[in-house]
């Protein structure tokens, strides 16, 4: 009865959509300020009935409704119940529905948080967000109804979730990366309003920059949550793989990243105008392309989902008719769109232009390497190719070290002009200076390391950068420190997400070059000595958990003679796929991980172990949740929150 | 049907495409080393996007086992690599070789960042255009306010 | 409104759409091509790679690939593990009643298992190599069971089929190439 009620409230979802598609865009055209406030409740009921359709299943989920399709593959009597909530998203249907559902509470978002916008532009937006809104409800109901039943006929007890995906990573990171997939569909819709109405001006990037923010920050924290999962849930230690799907949510972010910068100068010179619209419409083309490439099977994947050519067909059409659309919209509406502002080849805008173009590079070097499989299997007639982490590393590195290095000199650059000795003063030091650094760090850790010298140098040039820009702001007012407290909280925003990719920097750079492992044969008693650490084998015993058996072994470490800690790495047998999953065990720390993970029982009640010790390697993720802490601070920022006034203050003067 | 039945197959393989560990012995620990970059470097045939470092599929073990003694034959990286080339195509190395169909695939980044260049060029170039543009006008408001003021 | 086209002046702004659109068009190609997870095989039209094998009725007697020559014959990959290997048995079975020589390669399977299946199920094949490390699987490029080669009466591999043999793919693929075959060398 109940999963009735959420397919129902889905198809009422679906007319709403349609309402909110058309009514507030017919308002517009025909002048009618009725029908464009119109929107503000419509959207309102949209996201009521997706909630209630999403409460639903989840309630199928809680009550083991097994007559449920959806529920029947995806979820077991005995499956603990944080994971019947996790699994409503563990699968193509309801992970769908969860996206529809994000994207209606984003449009909530905005009837709530743009009062600012004109009337207008308001129903614009939403009647844009209510089409895409539209497009995926539309498409749940046909290709991917979770609410299907199988009656008469249905089975007593579910298929189980994917052990795989039973797991506090998944409860998190999905909601997280589609609330900042989804999220770039508002500065799309923004952009695309623009261009309807014709008023490409800088009031549409200050509109966009908060939202584009908010979006890039929980896209952050998910890719981040992401990767953390893998380190911990695939059992080999490694922390991001170059998968199709990865890349599929990296682009967007990367996209992104140049949006967020280049909406900067584009709301404070007016530069860019047409190049920013661009922008926010390809972060969102690339969210939706990502979208395509994870539902339609056209690309293998390890998190590809139940494979249907008619989804992505579905979804293939939709993304020609929006991202076609848009950007047929941006060739003829930018047209005759120019800024007079002027700026020297050294300023801030120059500076941001290099951001753009080398993450746009790099946008196009993944896309280039995950969909040439594709491509070459097209024109080769059939031959197969793999194109893998070793390429991704060679062509994305390089860019990414340029692009870093143009971090740590922009950071004085001023907006129109910067001299060039103000430029380059001091920053032969701070290079020979972080050269220091990092060899102290290299020769503290182990072994020299070329690779390791150029990037982290890079790391800490870029700090020095952000450190100088602090005290010369202090310094400017005589070392009042209190005067930091005056600062913008965008300038802090700016500060943390540029800090969180240094320190990003430097947990991949020491993981991947100083992290050592051992594959062995381990019997009870045996033990093994790793980078200071000794490792030892204790015993193996059977447990049983609610839905799996599980052998765990106990593996004591040691450092001269000091207990660390004891690690229970378990090989676990889930009864109702018949599957095996290797749960690593970790003692996590801020400069080492300890990391062992069990392998086949060999003979003589002897195991395959594999011991890692991973240095900085949280730092990873240390530093992506800085960043999008960042990008967060910086929306809280007063400059948002007064624009109405401002906007009516420039209104009267003109 | 057929959706149906290769379905099935593919969770199979999925469900046995998890981490896996070998406890082989190498003669020194050069040649350990060698099998870890050569194991992490071959893709698995069988799993969905998966080396064989990563993968607990029968025929990931089989291949890592022949690894091993080709590597314990005495055999170069390459050659390895060659061996599974022949076998397995393209689709074993995730390293592509560069022959005429991956021309484009290993020397397009390169071609991105040149583009990226001359973009850079080019809108530096336009803008001054448009900053002498500028001063032109503020040039002609100078003449123009001097013509007014001879008219006066 | 629509009454005539837009001016375009600047020339350059239609190239995003250019690029989408070819990109379009590629992922729409991608839906007429087959499966991803399928391999095409290297050794077409290459000789059956040696090999020095047990058979798995008497392992005292050596297979090797001088065994293959002489008729058009099918190379199975199957294993007791292999659920798939048992539906298209009965396939089989008819096959070689039809007068098609079916070599059995037996992949990474415990002997003892695999005679009792055989017992159990019937053995229409002429012979079994027994493959207990997959070397020869290797050689092939397999990667998985059930897979089926076709050879031709010199021991070369012309045809490579993936996944469970049906009548179908009996009626449409296999047959035809083995009548081909068998047409040229008569």
């Amino acid at each position: 009865m109940i999963a009735e009620l959420g397919h129902f409230s889905l198809i009422l979802a679906l007319g709403l959509s349609l309402g909110l598609t058309t009514l507030p865009a017919w308002g517009v055209q025909t002048g009618n300020i009725t029908l464009m406030q119109c929107g503000d409740s419509i959207a309102k009921g949209l996201f009521f009935f997706l909630l209630l359709a999403f409460l639903s299943l989840c309630y199928a989920f809680v009550v083991d409704d097994f007559s449920v399709n959806y529920v029947a593959s995806n979820s077991n009597s005995a499956l603990p119940p944080q994971y019947k909530i996790s699994a409503v998203w563990g699968a193509h249907e309801g992970s769908f529905l969860l996206w529809t559902l994000v994207l209606g509470g984003w449009t909530l978002a905005v009837t709530l948080c743009s009062r600012d916008l004109s009337v207008d532009m308001r129903a614009r937006v939403l009647s844009i967000l209510g089409f895409l809104a539209f497009g995926f409800t539309l498409f749940s109901l046909l290709t991917s109804n979770p609410f299907e039943r199988s009656l008469p006929v249905f089975p007593v007890e579910g298929n189980d979730l994917n052990p795989l995906l039973q797991d506090f990573g998944l409860i998190v990171h999905p909601p997280m990366l589609y609330i900042g997939y989804v999220g770039f569909a508002v500065p799309f819709a923004l952009a695309i309003a623009t261009l309807w109405s014709g008023r490409l001006d800088m009031a549409w990037a200050r509109w966009s920059r908060p939202w584009t923010n908010v979006a890039w920050a929980f896209l952050t924290v998910g890719i981040t949550l992401g990767s953390w999962w893998a380190y911990y849930e695939l059992g080999w230690g490694g922390w991001w793989f170059w998968d199709a799907v990865e890349n599929a949510s990296f682009m967007p972010w990367l996209v992104g990243t140049a949006l967020i910068h280049s909406l900067a100068s584009t709301e404070k010179r007016a530069v860019f105008k047409t190049w920013t619209v661009l922008l926010a419409i390809s972060a969102f083309s690339l969210s939706l392309l990502g979208g395509f490439l994870v539902r339609s099977g056209v690309l293998t994947s390890v998190h590809a989902f139940a494979q249907d050519p008619q989804r992505g067909m579905y979804i293939l059409v939709f993304l020609i008719f929006v991202v076609g659309g848009s950007l047929a919209l941006y060739a003829v509406r930018a047209q005759g769109i120019k800024s007079n502002t002027t700026y020297s080849w050294s300023s801030r805008e120059a500076m941001i232009l290099v951001n753009n173009l080398l993450l746009v590079v790099a946008t196009a070097v993944v896309l280039l390497g995950t969909l040439y499989p594709l491509a070459y299997e097209a024109f080769s007639g059939g031959k197969k190719l793999s194109v893998g982490p070793p390429y991704f590393n060679a062509v994305f590195v390089p860019v990414m070290v340029v692009l870093f290095i143009f971090m740590a000199i922009s950071q004085r650059s001023r907006w129109k002009d910067t001299k060039i000795d103000l430029l380059l003063k001091r920053q032969g030091w701070y290079v020979i200076g972080s050269i220091g650094l990092t060899t102290v760090l290299m020769l503290s850790l182990a072994t020299f390391k070329s690779y390791v010298l150029l990037t982290t140098t890079i790391a800490f040039w870029i700090l020095a950068n952000l450190l100088e820009n602090v005290f010369q702001r202090v310094n400017r007012k005589r070392w009042n420190w209190n005067y930091l407290l005056t600062q913008p909280l965008s300038y802090y925003g700016m500060l943390l997400g540029h800090l969180g990719m240094v320190v990003m920097m430097i947990g991949i750079c020491c993981t991947v070059y100083y992290s050592v492992e051992r594959d062995l044969r381990m019997a009870p008693g045996d033990e093994i000595e790793l980078a200071g650490y000794q490792f030892k084998f204790v015993e193996t015993r059977k447990f049983t958990g609610p839905n799996f058996t599980s052998d765990q072994a106990e593996i004591v470490v040691t450092r001269d003679g000091q207990e660390v800690i004891s690690l229970f790495p378990e090989k676990r047998f889930y009864s109702a796929r018949g599957s095996i999953m290797t749960e690593a065990d970790i003692d996590p720390g801020l400069f080492r991980d300890l990391y062992v993970a069990l392998g086949e029982p060999l003979a003589q009640s002897a195991w395959g172990v594999r011991i890692q010790i991973k240095p900085f390697v949280r730092w990873i993720w240390i530093g992506g949740l800085l960043s999008a802490l960042g990008g967060m601070v910086a929306v809280g920022d007063k400059r948002y929150r007064k624009s109405r006034r401002d906007d009516l203050a420039n209104f009267l003067k003109i | 049907m057929m959706n149906i039945t290769y379905g099935c197959i593919l969770l199979l393989f999925a469900s046995a495409c998890v981490a896996s560990i070998d406890a082989h012995d190498f003669p020194d620990k050069q040649m350990q080393l060698r099998h870890q970059a050569l194991i992490e470097e071959l893709r698995c045939p069988q799993c969905l996007n998966t080396n064989l470092a990563g993968s607990d599929a029968m025929i990931a073990r089989d291949l890592r086992r022949e690894v091993r003694r080709l590597l314990v034959d005495g055999k170069s990286d390459n050659e390895i690599l060659s061996f599974m080339y022949e076998r397995y195509g393209d689709f074993v190395l995730y390293t592509p070789r560069l022959h005429m169909g991956t021309i484009f695939l290993w020397f397009g980044p390169l071609l991105f960042f040149l583009a990226a260049i001359l973009i850079f060029l080019s809108i530096i170039k336009n803008r001054r255009k448009s900053a002498r543009e500028e001063v032109d006008r503020e040039e002609l408001a100078a003449i123009l306010r001097a013509h007014a003021k001879d008219l006066d | 409104m629509w009454a005539r086209l837009p001016v375009i002046k600047n020339k350059s702004l239609i190239i995003p759409l250019l690029l989408f659109f070819s990109l379009a068009a590629l992922l729409w190609r991608s839906f007429s091509l087959e499966d991803p997870s399928l391999l095409p095989s290297q050794l077409l039209d290459k000789p059956f790679p040696e090999f020095n094998l047990e058979d798995l009725h008497s392992s005292s007697r050596i297979r090797n690939a001088h065994d293959l020559l002489g008729d058009v014959s099918l190379v199975n990959v199957w294993a007791t593990w292999c659920v798939n290997c048992l539906i298209e048995h009965p396939v089989l079975t008819r096959i070689a009643q039809g007068g098609v020589t079916i070599v059995g390669l037996n992949y990474n399977d415990d002997l003892q298992k695999a005679l009792a299946w055989l017992d159990r199920h019937g053995d229409p094949y002429s012979f079994h190599v027994r493959d207990n490390n997959g070397t020869l699987a290797i050689d092939l490029g397999v990667y998985g069971a059930p897979e089926t080669f076709i050879i031709d009466e010199s021991g070369i591999i012309r045809y490579r089929h993936i996944g469970v043999v049906t009548e179908e793919v009996w009626a449409e693929k296999l047959y035809p190439i083995i009548n081909l075959l068998r047409g040229k060398s008569a």
